[in-house]
């Protein structure tokens, strides 16, 4: 089961932000973006999610189009980062990730349940009852990564389960960058499929299945990490001169610039 | 349980003052003068109700529009409602002159019936011009709301301008907001109006708290978001437009009470919502009550109580709050 992009082009006022994009994200599998700013990347999350309509192509999430799936039953496979999300209203951080449980009939008792579970996991359980809007930028942004595991803690009778995350470490510091790792490779092995942009190479080298490089709206490359990281082609991207070496423990690639 | 009191203690004040034994007895049905059935019934009771009404519909929109504008300093007036039903009224004033005096139409006056056909156009004005192909923005409503609200205010102008003193006086008592007209009528189609919107609201309330994250957001957690703002648009149109036409406009109820709840339970809709009907209908009791007592024999437009009610309390709130922070 897959959520993919087949040969999708979106022009916006006169823009031409992606083209002839097919892509594949599997479940059980992640899937990293990387590209240069503007590149397109979070363009092609708003197609992939069904925030934007692609102007040519097709986008399917197991195998249905995408749009023949309800808001809700998309709600209940489907859980979506962004980059940024304005709250400017005093929930606590229980509140913030409980509406992440919304699309579900679980019951309160069992949400409760829940939100403290995925507050835990991603290291913020001190902060249950502490106040959005006076929380740090990394606890935010971990409080709202809470809300969208939340949202597809339990496998769905309608299909897979996918997880686009757009710079979800962009905040965070270094333990908490290796902990949405962990986090995200966990939720791999229970067969979710993790879409992820990230701006950091080696981020993306040490937790993708499956590396796209996206360039002026196009795919520049895909594939494996080792594949798809070479020196030519964050020179042609990036516009960066590099080494690519190989991670001491990890045996992954590892981009020295 | 303030609400009850409150009312009891509302039906005791006024011009005639009685006892609250007497308005118990009176309530339960054996009362001893018809005098005094007269004034609690006829006068006092359809009075109150009508502020519990008005008063549970403005605080409990306002919170619907905060929610849906993510903006704590929304009020109902921000989709044109008001200034809309302003113009209405006046013109009726204006052009109608002597007709409005006595209850022309079954009971609503024709500035009720002015005010409410006002209010509802320049909603459904709004909403229009901020509506496209890709869904409502609410950006552009805020903005349309305010242009609006300025073309109302120059018509308003223009009217007070070509009216008498005598017009010109009633147009401005009436944007004072007043429950002095009260009727069984105005109580029962205010009434309906008030049990539905309390009866509806709790379906999108958990759509609301979506909402405040954003409206993408709120349609990756599943929820059709142009039908919840068309839902909730039109009945804040319809409950406000029905409160104005009844009881003129009647300020502050509506942009502060909610957020004194939320200061007081947090923002949670499910809770807010009810809260804040109740915290409004609490308000417009007493504040009216207040203005039937203070200048006896004459009486004070309600509106003014309101804020001289709120004002300070909304204050203290905000020191308080501070102090904590």
């Amino acid at each position: 089961m897959t959520m993919s992009a087949r040969d999708i082009s979106l022009h916006l006022s006169g823009f031409d932000l992606l083209r002839n994009i097919t892509l594949e994200v599997e479940a059980g599998k992640v899937t990293t973006i990387v590209g240069p700013n503007g590149a397109g990347k979070s363009s092609l999350l708003k197609v992939l999610t069904g925030e934007m309509p692609p102007t040519k192509g097709d986008v399917y999430l197991n195998s249905r189009l995408l749009n023949q799936w309800s808001l809700l039953e998309k709600a209940q496979m489907l859980a979506v980062l962004p980059q940024h999300t304005l709250l400017n209203f005093s929930f606590t951080a229980d509140e913030v990730v409980g509406l992440g449980r919304i699309p579900h009939q679980t019951g309160s008792a069992k949400d409760v349940e829940i939100v403290a579970e995925a507050l835990e996991l991603v290291d913020a359980s001190y902060l249950q009852r502490r106040f959005y809007t006076q929380m740090s930028g990394g606890e935010k942004q971990r409080v709202q990564l809470a809300r969208v595991l939340a949202q597809i803690w339990q496998p769905s009778c309608l299909g897979e389960q996918f997880l686009v995350l757009d710079e979800p470490t962009s905040a965070f510091d270094l333990s908490h960058q290796k902990l949405t790792l962990d986090i995200v490779r966990q939720l791999a092995q229970k067969g979710v499929g993790v879409v992820m942009v990230v701006h950091d190479l080696n981020l993306a080298a040490r937790c993708a299945d499956n590396l796209v490089v996206i360039d002026g709206g196009v795919i520049a490359a895909q594939g494996s990490p080792e594949m798809v990281l070479t020196e030519t082609l964050i020179d042609k991207v990036f516009g960066v001169k590099s080494i690519i070496s190989e991670h001491p423990i990890t045996k992954r690639p590892l981009v020295i610039t | 349980m303030l609400l009850p009191v409150a009312a009891l203690l509302s039906l005791t004040v006024g011009t005639v003052s009685i006892s609250w034994i007497e308005a118990l007895r009176a309530v339960v049905g054996s009362s001893s003068t018809t005098q005094i059935d007269t004034i609690l019934f006829d006068i006092r009771l359809p009075r109150i109700l009508l502020a519990i009404f008005v008063g549970a519909v403005l605080a409990s929109t306002g919170a619907v529009m905060q929610g849906l504008f993510r903006n704590p300093l929304a009020d109902p007036s921000l989709i044109g409602v008001s200034s809309g039903a302003s113009v209405g009224a006046s013109l009726m004033i204006v052009t109608a002159g002597g007709f409005i005096q006595g209850d022309a139409l079954v009971g609503l006056s024709l500035v009720s019936i002015g005010a409410f056909v006002g209010g509802f156009a320049s909603t459904l004005l709004v909403y229009r011009l901020a509506t496209s192909g890709m869904g409502t923005s609410v950006t552009t409503m805020l903005l349309a709301g305010i242009a609006i609200g300025a073309l109302a205010g120059a018509l308003n102008s223009l009217l007070s301008y070509f009216s008498n003193n005598d017009m010109l006086r009633q147009i401005s008592l009436w944007q004072m907001g007043n429950l002095s007209g009260a009727s069984w009528l105005k109580v029962s189609i205010m009434g309906v109006v008030a049990i539905l919107l309390m009866g509806l609201f709790p379906r999108d309330s958990r759509a609301l708290n979506a909402l405040l994250l954003g409206e993408s957001e709120a349609r990756h957690l599943g929820i059709n978001v142009q039908r919840v703002k068309r839902r909730l648009i039109v009945l804040t149109a319809l409950g406000v437009g029905v409160s104005v036409a009844v009881a003129g406009l009647v300020g502050f109820v509506g942009l502060i009470m909610p957020h004194i709840i939320r200061l007081m339970i947090g923002p949670d809709h499910r809770w807010l919502i009810p809260a804040s009907g109740l915290a409004g209908a609490i308000l417009l009791v007493v504040a009216d009550s207040l203005a039937r007592v203070v200048v006896i024999p004459a009486e004070l437009p309600t509106g003014i109580l309101t804020a001289i009610l709120g004002a300070p309390f909304f204050v203290a709130l905000l020191l308080q709050q501070r102090k904590d922070v």
